[in-house]
């Protein structure tokens, strides 16, 4: 199985759901520009740059999207999506409930996430949460490269309009990837990623990565954890979480966007609703404080979720 | 089964203006009465509404708006329909899922209506690019008002439209009001249509209450978008006869103003035309009145009778 990096993972979904369905494109500011082989291999019709104007960018593939297009739409970094959120919001996840079922809305939006690039917070802010909460839509935010590839090859045959958050320092972060149609992975299923006994940590995305590196450290002081990758955000596979818990008793939720009404409080009430017999800790949430995202490297790093702190608190838990 | 109406004599267009007139003041009557759903009424804009949606084929496409009776009207709708969808009932355009408000209807290629002021302008271009790209017959007809020429959007939709070379219709309703403010406090110039020079985009203002006269302009927009795939801006120029929603008893308008704009009702207007021009007799104009009311008394009936949606359907038609 060939080796590659998300970002070429993320290229050669584009490619293969490009050839599998001509209905397919995609837009966005400079999308043509930076990837000349796609306007070679597809054609300026179906590879275009737009202007830098996301609310144009997101309601064109919204009104698109329900007359027989599949777009998938660049909208750049996360907070740019404010701009956007008319038509993916109140037209992209209302219009199919509103109109009684008579349109269906396929597309995916494109946006980077993640702190450590050291952009700061109109570039860089984790508002996957936002999008959960808004009805209709879909939420993707996957952390390997195959699942990077499969999600968005997943994402773009959906009839329902994804967001597909991409952690722009998981970028050169690679792993074994599938080609063609072994490589798909199925929406609103989460994975264990790692088996363990003694306590699940439940994170997504660049979350995800802390959490392995905590679970060796964990191990060399014999503390097996189990790691569940969520990997879609919504629909949020509540019996993989709920299955886990009920076999460790001891939940933490790791994700890099703020505590306030983040999927870590939904998952933390998932499980004290359905799970509540089985704890034998309390929950907890290793998460950054609700501030916007420095772009200062060091308070970066003090601003994500790190491996010793999980570490530490799996072992509060514990002790 | 849907129908898409095209007919475009005076007295085709005067009947769906007259049905149009009737379906506002049934609903504005009944909600005065008590105990039915608000509205945003489109009296007064009669004439802008058919005359442009009657220059349209059936393979044209409509994205419309809050104020949007007299389009759907115009385009076929059937007023049980749609009274039984503000009513919130099971046999409503949408299930009673839209109300008032958002009514959609596919099969008349009335699509995507938005009520979130300009919102119709941020979804027309993609509608547009798909009959583009799908090499699809027909063109795009997008309605909004001068309230929503004030938002961002307005720029993007038809910056990207020229850019891409979109065949949609801009259609600005100018009809004076953008909810509780009048156009003069929010707008330098009384006109949109100047606006679309600077994007390279052909338009005209034509007078909105003849609806004679809007028919001509938008037949002759229609005709260039479909020979040049580029995008027209065609201004209506009319007026909001009712408030803004139901309740808005227009104590803060002119008075002068809207008596002035009374004089040149739509339905007036042809009902001299029809007159002079066509012989028609008092009599009978005032026979397609009745016609009319009654049209809209069986549409009322056939709501009331209808059923409510089950609660069942509450968590169906969120995911395709």
């Amino acid at each position: 199985m060939p080796h590659i990096t998300v970002e070429q993972a993320i290229g050669q979904a584009l490619i293969e759901e490009m050839q599998h369905d001509p209905r397919v494109l995609i837009f966005g500011e400079g999308v043509a520009t930076t990837q000349p082989h796609l306007v070679q291999q597809f054609g300026a019709e179906r590879v275009r740059n737009t202007p830098l104007a996301e609310a144009i960018i997101a309601g064109t593939a919204v009104g698109a999207a329900a007359t027989g297009l599949r777009p998938v739409i660049d909208m750049l970094f996360a907070p740019f999506l404010a701009y956007a959120m008319d038509a993916i919001v109140n037209s992209a996840g209302k219009l199919r409930y509103m109109s009684g079922g008579q349109f269906a809305f396929p597309l995916v939006v494109l946006a980077k996430t993640g702190a450590g690039w050291g952009v700061g917070a109109q570039h860089t802010h984790n508002l996957e949460a936002w999008f959960v909460h808004s009805p209709g839509l879909k939420v993707v935010m996957p952390s390997t490269a195959a699942d990077f590839k499969g999600l968005l090859k997943s994402a773009i045959r959906d009839d329902n309009p994804v967001l597909f958050f991409n952690d722009m320092t998981l970028g050169h972060h690679a792993g074994e990837v599938e080609e063609g149609e072994a490589a798909l992975v199925p929406l609103g299923k989460a994975v264990v990623a790692r088996p363990g006994r003694d306590v699940t940590l439940v994170s997504y995305a660049k979350g995800m990565h802390a959490c392995w590196q905590a679970a060796e450290m964990l191990a060399a002081q014999h503390i097996e954890a189990e790691l569940i990758d969520l990997r879609t955000l919504k629909p949020l596979d509540e019996e993989t979480v709920l299955a886990s818990v009920r076999k460790t008793g001891r939940l933490v939720v790791v994700h890099e966007a703020g505590p306030l009404c983040g999927v870590g409080s939904e998952i933390a009430a998932l499980v004290a609703e359905k799970a509540f017999s089985a704890l034998k800790t309390p929950i907890r949430r290793v998460t950054s404080p609700d501030v916007p995202t420095p772009s200062s490297h060091a308070l970066e790093q003090a601003f994500l979720p790190q491996a010793p702190t999980v570490v530490a608190t799996v072992r509060s838990l514990l002790d | 089964m849907e129908t898409i109406l095209t007919e475009r004599s005076p007295l085709g267009m005067h009947e769906s203006m007259l049905l149009t007139r009737a379906y506002e003041e049934k609903l504005a009557a009944l909600f005065a009465a008590g105990n039915f759903p608000m509205t945003c009424s489109s009296q007064g804009q009669e004439a802008s509404a058919v005359g442009v949606v009657r220059a349209l084929g059936p393979d044209d496409q409509i994205l419309t708006n809050h104020r949007s009776a007299g389009h759907l009207i115009a385009r076929g709708a059937d007023p049980g329909r749609m009274i039984a969808e503000v009513m919130g009932k099971a046999t409503g355009y949408c299930g009673g899922k839209s109300g008032t408000l958002h009514i959609s209807v596919k099969e008349l290629g009335v699509m995507l209506t938005s009520t979130i002021v300009g919102g119709e302008l941020s979804l027309a271009t993609g509608v547009a690019l798909s009959k583009k790209m799908l090499k699809q017959p027909g063109i795009v007809a997008c309605f909004f008002g001068d309230g929503a020429a004030c938002e961002g959007i307005f720029h993007e939709s038809l910056n990207l439209a020229s850019v891409w070379n979109l065949p949609i219709l801009y259609v600005c309703e100018n009809n004076q009001w953008q909810a509780f403010v009048h156009r003069r406090e929010t707008m330098v110039a009384d006109h949109l249509s100047p606006r679309a020079a600077s994007y390279g985009i052909a338009s005209t203002t034509v007078d909105g209450n003849d609806a004679n006269a809007v028919l001509k302009s938008a037949l002759a927009a229609v005709e260039q978008i479909r020979q040049t795939g580029q995008p027209y801006l065609l201004e209506t120029y009319t007026y909001r006869q009712k408030g803004h929603i139901s309740f808005d008893d227009q104590a803060h308008v002119d008075p002068s103003e809207l008596a002035h704009w009374l004089t040149l009702d739509p339905i007036t207007r042809m009902e001299r035309h029809l007159r002079e021009i066509a012989g028609f007799t008092t009599g009978e104009l005032a026979a397609l009145r009745t016609k009319a009311q009654e049209r809209i008394d069986a549409a009322l009936e056939f709501a009331r009778q209808s059923p409510y949606p089950d609660p069942s359907a509450l968590t169906t038609d969120v995911y395709a």
